[in-house]
């Protein structure tokens, strides 16, 4: 039976995430929590507006309502890497070598681990940014589409147009595809080798959270009473597939996803609070949390897949020992 | 935290550059006692705002994926309202002023469309401050002065002191002509008292014609002007001044308002009425508000839209003196108002 720990914060949880064995905690209000031989706690901003764990697994950076860019690393240490006053820091990615990206207003900014900071104009403003799992490129979400490009080179940028607000964006794990998270209750996908588009549509409500498998080989994503989760098996990517629905409920909705390190498994967490975890082969459903007093905001797995730290928008955190 | 049953109201600001806005916003933000305000401006102007939670963001006009050129939202204030909402205790309410160019329908369309926002904030009203001496220049030469009168539940003429009596009760009339349901009031360096800037309920449609108990009566021949007459046009209420409304010689602009009345109406009838003429001239209709009386139906039913939005509610039961009547205002451009005249009595029951 998993065993739960619950953390008891007064906040709206941010991000749930592991530096090594210690579970984080950043909630919106800018305070950062952590249980490693007790509770301890940290104020990184005045306000948190994003937060992303880094490669190395040693260290976060985060973006706030002050206009700050800090990375924290797991020694407690706090360090401002850049300053933007007046200005609210919108989104944040890690990428290789230490170096980071992040959105501010109508700019998106690279620093390398050298402390040079390269700023890209871009037309609209940043709403997501991610990191190309190989090589210094990064994906912009935007108005009307996505914008790619590399780190060094002062090149044009390659758009990827798709009429609508794009919020988030993530890179398949393997490189070919490029995925947005829409305004308007969907994904949008493409392939990056032709720019073949995959509409990905249907949902219910807005999707707030995806996630990849293991090994790249599907995208869960919350927005709708089930986990709904995207095969990219294929050359095709999902288009003309059905996506599979993991974790149907009548009474509620998904609001968190978090794919397993190793297994072909999901974590769900729903707007009540509750959590289970979903098997991709046979649907099968484990209870992980019975429920609560909010909707669940964020999960994180550990390295080895047997602790899941969650938060929910109410405050109310924990981690799951799925070996009791 | 109940966000649910306790929405926090947002107060839009809408002007033209020097015509008051950033005065009225910093008299909201040291004479409101007690309460505290989250400011959203989109650029930092000459004047300072004196207030802790300022937030700068970019406007940015989204188009709704639907096909629909009119339903835009801001995504800058989606984004805004959002990360504000996730740190409710800071602040008890919201004021956005956007820049002197701003479309306002977007702005108040955000708090409808998005169902995040609609569900944690209420749009309270939508207060535009115009120049007594620059606004039949600004009407002559832009679109976006003559809409955000158009759109406004509260209309500011401010700087009253710079012009005469003659020219306001000019402007008045324009103002009028162009928006006749918003509550206009004259100021010098845009002093009010705020209970008449900040919780209008002027979208929330069990108050918003409470608010204006004449709704529509200043064009009605039977209305007699009393001084408690509530509706503020003129303050001098010294002789006939001017219940038709001579609309002005500067008024050259491409606004119009459109009155309807008529007597009961059959709801069979009405809201395909409604839905249809929306849906074809929603992108030419800025506000329209209504009061109708249904056939056999002993509680008024009270709409208001923008553009292609449409919500509908009863209100209360009709009291025993009110004449049991169907009233709605268009105010928008291009709009046929036989075809509309004709269309709505079409709704009458026989």
């Amino acid at each position: 039976m998993p065993t739960l720990a619950p953390l008891d914060l007064d906040g709206h949880c941010m991000a749930a995430a592991f530096l090594g064995d210690v579970p984080y905690f950043a909630l919106a209000d800018g305070s950062l929590h952590w249980l490693d031989h007790g509770h301890k706690t940290t104020q990184l901003h005045d306000g948190l507006l994003c937060i992303a764990a880094e490669l190395q697994g040693d260290s976060f950076v985060s973006g706030g309502e002050d206009g700050r860019i800090v990375r924290f690393r797991n020694d407690d240490s706090a360090e401002t890497l850049a300053e933007n006053p007046g200005k609210w820091i919108n989104c944040i990615a890690s990428g290789p070598q230490s170096s980071i990206a992040y959105g501010v207003g109508r700019s998106s900014f690279v620093r390398t681990s050298d402390g040079t900071i390269v700023e890209f104009a871009e037309e609209r403003t940043v709403e997501g940014l991610a990191f190309a799992p190989k090589g210094m490129r990064i994906a912009t979400a935007r108005y009307n589409g996505v914008s790619l490009h590399w780190a060094a080179a002062r090149a044009a940028a390659l758009d990827l147009e798709w009429k609508g607000a794009h919020a988030q964006v993530t890179f398949s794990p393997d490189g070919n595809y490029v995925v947005s998270v829409m305004q308007e209750n969907a994904l949008h996908g493409w392939r990056l080798k032709d720019g073949k588009h995959m509409r990905m549509t249907g949902y219910p409500a807005k999707v707030r959270s995806i996630s990849w498998s293991a090994k790249g080989k599907w995208l869960a994503s919350s927005g709708a009473p089930a986990a709904i989760v995207w095969p990219f098996t294929g050359k095709e990517g999902p288009m003309g597939k059905a996506p599979l629905e993991l974790g149907t409920r009548g009474d509620t909705m998904v609001t968190s996803v978090a794919c397993h390190p190793s297994d072909d498994v999901v974590a769900i967490g729903y707007a009540d609070g509750m959590i289970i975890a979903a098997r991709f082969k046979d649907q099968k459903e484990g209870l992980l949390r019975r429920g609560g007093n909010g909707p669940i905001s964020t999960m994180r797995w550990n390295k080895r897949g047997m602790q899941l730290a969650f938060g929910a928008q109410t405050g109310e955190c924990g981690i799951i020992d799925l070996a009791g | 935290m109940n966000e649910a049953t306790n929405p926090i109201p947002v107060t839009v600001l809408t002007g033209y550059l020097g015509a008051g806005k950033t005065t009225l916003l910093n008299r909201i933000l040291s004479e409101s006692h007690g309460k505290r305000y989250a400011v959203i401006v989109n650029e930092f102007g000459e004047i300072g705002i004196d207030n802790d939670l300022i937030v700068e963001s970019d406007e940015e006009i989204y188009e709704m994926n639907n096909g629909c050129v009119c339903c835009t939202v801001r995504g800058d204030l989606v984004r805004v309202v959002e990360g504000l909402m996730r740190r409710p205790g800071r602040f008890d309410a919201i004021v956005i002023e956007t820049t002197g160019l701003a479309d306002p329908a977007p702005v108040a369309q955000t708090f409808f469309m998005d169902e995040d926002v609609r569900r944690k904030t209420r749009l309270d009203a939508v207060v535009a401050v115009v120049d007594a001496k620059h606004l039949p220049l600004r009407l002559a030469d832009s679109r976006e002065a003559e809409d955000q009168i158009a759109f406004a539940d509260v209309i500011l003429l401010n700087k009253t002191d710079l012009v005469d009596e003659e020219s306001l009760l000019k402007i008045e009339a324009t103002i009028r002509s162009i928006n006749p349901s918003a509550r206009i009031h004259r100021t010098e360096r845009a002093r009010i008292e705020l209970d008449k800037v900040l919780d209008r309920g002027a979208f929330d449609l069990q108050r918003a014609l409470d608010n204006d108990p004449h709704f529509l009566d200043h064009d009605h021949p039977d209305h007699a002007c009393t001084p408690d007459c509530d509706h503020d046009h003129g303050h001098d209420h010294q002789d006939d001044h001017g219940h038709h409304h001579p609309v002005a010689d500067i008024h050259d602009t491409s606004v119009q308002s459109i009155s309807l009345r008529a007597g009961p109406l059959v709801p069979d009838r009405f809201f395909p009425w409604i839905q249809k003429t929306t849906q074809i001239e929603g992108p030419n209709i800025l506000r329209l508000k209504g009061i109708i009386a249904f056939d056999d139906d002993e509680e008024r039913y009270v709409v208001q839209g923008i553009h292609m939005i449409v919500e509908g509610d009863h209100q209360r039961p009709w009291k025993p003196d009110e004449k049991r009547e169907s009233r709605i205002v268009f105010i928008g451009r291009d709009l046929d108002p036989e075809k509309l005249k004709r269309t709505f009595e079409a709704c009458q029951a026989k």
